[in-house]
């Protein structure tokens, strides 16, 4: 079992090494450990999915065919934050930042870079290339630089799977003060001074639910961890798991001293397959270290922590249907009160928190209450993890303070739109968020803005919509996915979703009524005042959002029968403009339905009683006759 | 997720996976709530779960059959039917979807001649949507088994299923 005193030790042999990677960037440093170079590569889902395997495996084989093994430190760390540009490898202590690696780049940076230290600048993240041929790092680029990490400050830093490279960022250093040095009422006041909410989306006072869990009497209490991300479009606590399962294990042990509970559940999602891997390694090194276990630094304290995986439920997001899945049922939602703090899991007082809560606690306790407090706005404080998406030019996974305005997010750390488009809206909060258009990016976001202006925090995914965007068509594929999650248990949300989902198909068909928009809001009140859970309370969230600052789009599909966005297949049709079409047929050919004629080289038409509105005669016609009404 | 309107095969399960399976229910009969990570292992051993998969979880643990049912098919990753040798599953979340993810499900199930949630004749691929799995930086994105596509266009449907069908045959 490890001491105080070891647990220095590890982190006095490691530090030196970790914090190249975070300080030392860009300068120069003598060798570390007998290290002169690092090379960091990301092994999230995102670059995973783009081969980052292959590219650890090339960068071994070369480093061993120019006998460099011994003088550079090999790393795979968990999420950047620049998922687009994946595989991502970063060489420290230069900060050199080299994006869209293949198993080719490798060969030519281990020759050029890493033996003969000249940077292979063509390979480089363009952005880090400046116009006098200088590299800048990492944290100076636009998608860096107004970002804050605390979340995510070991994402890309540390070896996930390595628990000696946590210890040495600090890691279960704020246990060990924990547990000899504060009493669970201390732990308390530091979390309800430090302001921290929930970043799961409703946003309650952390420090609060751990007080109402610690007054609660009973023979045994639980700690839970709701990894249950389902929110389509957000991914960043499996970010943090995948990046730095230690900081969960150590605060949700801290949990547990607060507020007298020996086991704890992560609930985690079975589709997060490197997540829940790197949960459970980090989680048996924690114990072997005695970090997990009985008598944890000689406290006293006992506790361990058991992984469950969800099985595919958006609605085990609720925290009472997530307790009722941790204990083998039908995820359905329970009514509160009791609240779990109460009477939660197997009946007992239970503390349930969001992965990113839990990322922040550890370095709460350590730099204390005022430290985080400072960051962000009057009532949210701290930072908030948004997964950005969508018609974005980097998309991926962003930090910042709290009160930071939408605009911000998408033009400087998004690096705008696309192809030149019109930035229309943004969504939060996923299937329980609304749209925010384009006209309030300039609010500063934070929990009770978002609510002000009809969305919510959710769990951080941002998505960003262009001018191609249908707004009725995304308030239906939103009310498709609810209408499909709900459990059923509610007459309000089972029915509910199923007759909004109605009523905005008649709408995208072309065979909506102006009286629709009003049946619409009268159902969306009742389903929010009347619906069990949070599921059927937001889930009218999207469309009434859309239909409060898109207004003319539905009105535009009921009276004119047109989308302008031309989205909505029923209101859209397929025509060739006589002047620009040169007669080539190949639109002719590639029709599924014959539904074009015309003699070769005289302009084409399309038969609109045949045409299925597939767009593949607009998709392949080389001189844009083909144009969508 | 719907599921599979065609009649269902008849069930055949072997002697050892049986024993793998009494072993699992052994392993967790003890632990609380103990039925849905049984479920996940039946699943893992027999690739879905059929009625007579169901009626030894419930007789291993002394549940009434009504209740494995029930969470059966109350979790979307829980399947009553057999899965194609290939199983494709297109992402269907938002930044996905936002991307053209209904353009790529539209055109594999041209393709395949299969709605979502269905298999080919030949049980040579099933099609579903899945949620996000987020991946959102390469959307839109598709999975067959294990591998990730991302950035596709409908067009590099047919070389992507062209190279499973190859691996079939041989």
């Amino acid at each position: 079992m490890i001491t105080i005193a070891q647990l220095n030790e590890i982190k006095a042999r490691l530090e030196p090494l970790v914090s190249v990677r975070r300080e030392a960037a860009g300068r120069d440093v003598p060798a570390v450990n007998g290290y002169e170079k690092q090379v960091l590569v990301c092994g999230g889902t995102g670059c995973t999915s783009s081969g980052c395997q292959k590219v650890v495996a090339q960068l071994r084989r070369s480093l061993k065919e120019h006998a460099l093994e011994k003088k550079i430190l090999v790393v795979t760390t968990g999420c950047f934050g620049l998922c687009s540009l994946g595989p991502i490898m970063i060489v420290y202590p230069e900060g050199s930042f080299y994006s869209a690696v293949t198993p080719d780049a490798v060969k030519e940076i281990v020759e050029e870079h890493l033996k003969k230290g000249q940077v292979v600048k063509h390979l480089l993240y363009q952005e880090t290339v400046q116009d006098d041929g200088t590299v800048k790092s990492l944290q100076e680029t636009n998608f860096y630089k107004k970002q804050l990490r605390v979340a995510l400050r070991n994402c890309g830093v540390i070896d996930p799977e390595n628990i000696e490279e946590y210890i040495g960022t600090g890691g279960y250093q704020a246990l060990a003060k924990t547990l000899t040095g504060m009493t669970p009422e201390d732990v308390i006041q530091c979390l309800k001074e430090s302001g921290l909410r929930g970043r799961g989306g409703g946003g309650f006072p952390t420090g609060t639910k751990w007080d109402f869990a610690r007054q609660s009497q009973d023979d045994q209490k639980y700690v839970c961890c709701n990894a249950d991300e389902g929110d389509p479009g957000a991914f960043m606590d499996r970010s943090v798991l995948e990046g730095d399962p230690h900081a969960v294990i150590e605060a949700m042990t801290i949990a547990g001293y607060t507020i007298g509970a020996s086991r704890g559940y992560v609930y985690i999602r079975a589709e997060y397959p490197i997540a829940v891997k790197r949960l459970e390694i980090a989680i048996n090194q924690a114990r072997k270290l005695g970090l997990l276990g009985k008598n944890i630094f000689e406290s006293g304290f006992d506790f361990d922590i058991e992984i469950r995986l969800g099985a595919g439920a958006f609605v085990c997001g609720e925290e009472t249907a997530l307790l009722t899945s941790i204990e083998g049922h039908r995820g359905e939602p329970r009514p509160r009160p009791p609240f779990p703090a109460v009477k939660g899991l197997f009946g007992k007082p239970t503390v349930l928190n969001n992965v990113e809560t839990y990322a922040n606690i550890p370095q709460i306790i350590l730099k204390g209450a005022a430290w985080f407090s400072s960051m962000g706005t009057e009532k949210s404080k701290g930072t908030k993890v948004f997964a950005l998406g969508g018609k974005v030019n980097n998309v991926g996974l962003v930090e910042i303070p709290m009160g930071t305005t939408l605009r911000e997010i998408v033009e400087e750390i998004g690096g705008g739109i696309p192809g030149g488009k019109r930035f229309k809206a943004a969504q939060t909060g996923g299937p329980s968020g609304g749209c925010i258009p384009a006209s309030l990016a300039d609010t500063p976001i934070d929990y009770d803005n978002l609510i002000a202006i009809g969305s919510m925090m959710g769990s951080g995914g941002l998505i960003v919509m262009d001018e191609d965007t249908c707004m009725v068509d995304i308030a239906k594929f939103f009310l498709e996915f609810t209408e499909e999650e709900s459990c059923g248990k509610c007459t309000p949300c089972r029915i509910g979703t199923r007759r909004l989902n109605q009523l905005l198909d008649k709408i995208t068909t072309g065979k909506g009524e102006l009286e629709d928009l009003d049946k619409i809001e009268e159902l969306c009140r009742h389903m929010k005042s009347t619906s069990l859970c949070a599921l059927g309370q937001s889930s009218p969230n999207p469309v009434l959002s859309t239909l409060k600052y898109f207004r003319d789009e539905y009105i535009a599909h009921v009276t004119d029968k047109k989308c302008p966005a031309g989205v909505c297949k029923a209101l859209l049709s397929y025509e060739i403009v006589p002047d620009k079409c040169r007669g080539c047929t190949l639109c002719a050919k590639n029709c599924p339905t014959d539904a074009i004629s015309g003699a070769v080289k005289q302009p084409h038409v399309i038969d609109k009683k045949k045409c299925i509105k597939c767009g593949l005669c607009a998709r392949n016609c080389k001189f844009g006759a083909v144009v969508k009404k | 997720m719907k599921q599979s309107p065609a009649p269902v095969p008849a069930f055949k399960g072997t002697k050892q996976q049986a024993q793998r399976l009494s072993e699992v229910i052994r392993d967790h009969k003890e632990q609380p709530g103990g039925l849905m990570p049984v479920l996940q292992k039946a699943q893992e051993i027999y690739g879905y779960l059929p009625i007579e998969v169901q009626t030894m979880v419930a007789d291993g643990l002394g549940l009434p059959l009504s209740e494995v049912y029930g969470v059966a098919t109350f979790y979307s990753q829980f399947s009553l039917y057999p899965k194609g040798e290939n199983q494709i599953s297109v992402c269907l979340g938002t930044a996905c979807y936002v991307k053209g993810a209904d353009k790529i499900l539209e055109a594999l199930e041209n393709r395949l001649g299969i709605k979502a949630g269905e298999c080919t004749p030949d049980g040579q691929f099933s099609l579903d949507c899945t949620r996000c799995i987020g991946a959102c930086g390469l959307a839109p994105v598709m999975m067959v088994n294990d591998d990730v596509y991302g950035r596709v266009k409908p067009q590099d449907i047919d070389k992507i299923l062209e190279s499973y069908h190859k691996k079939v045959k041989v």
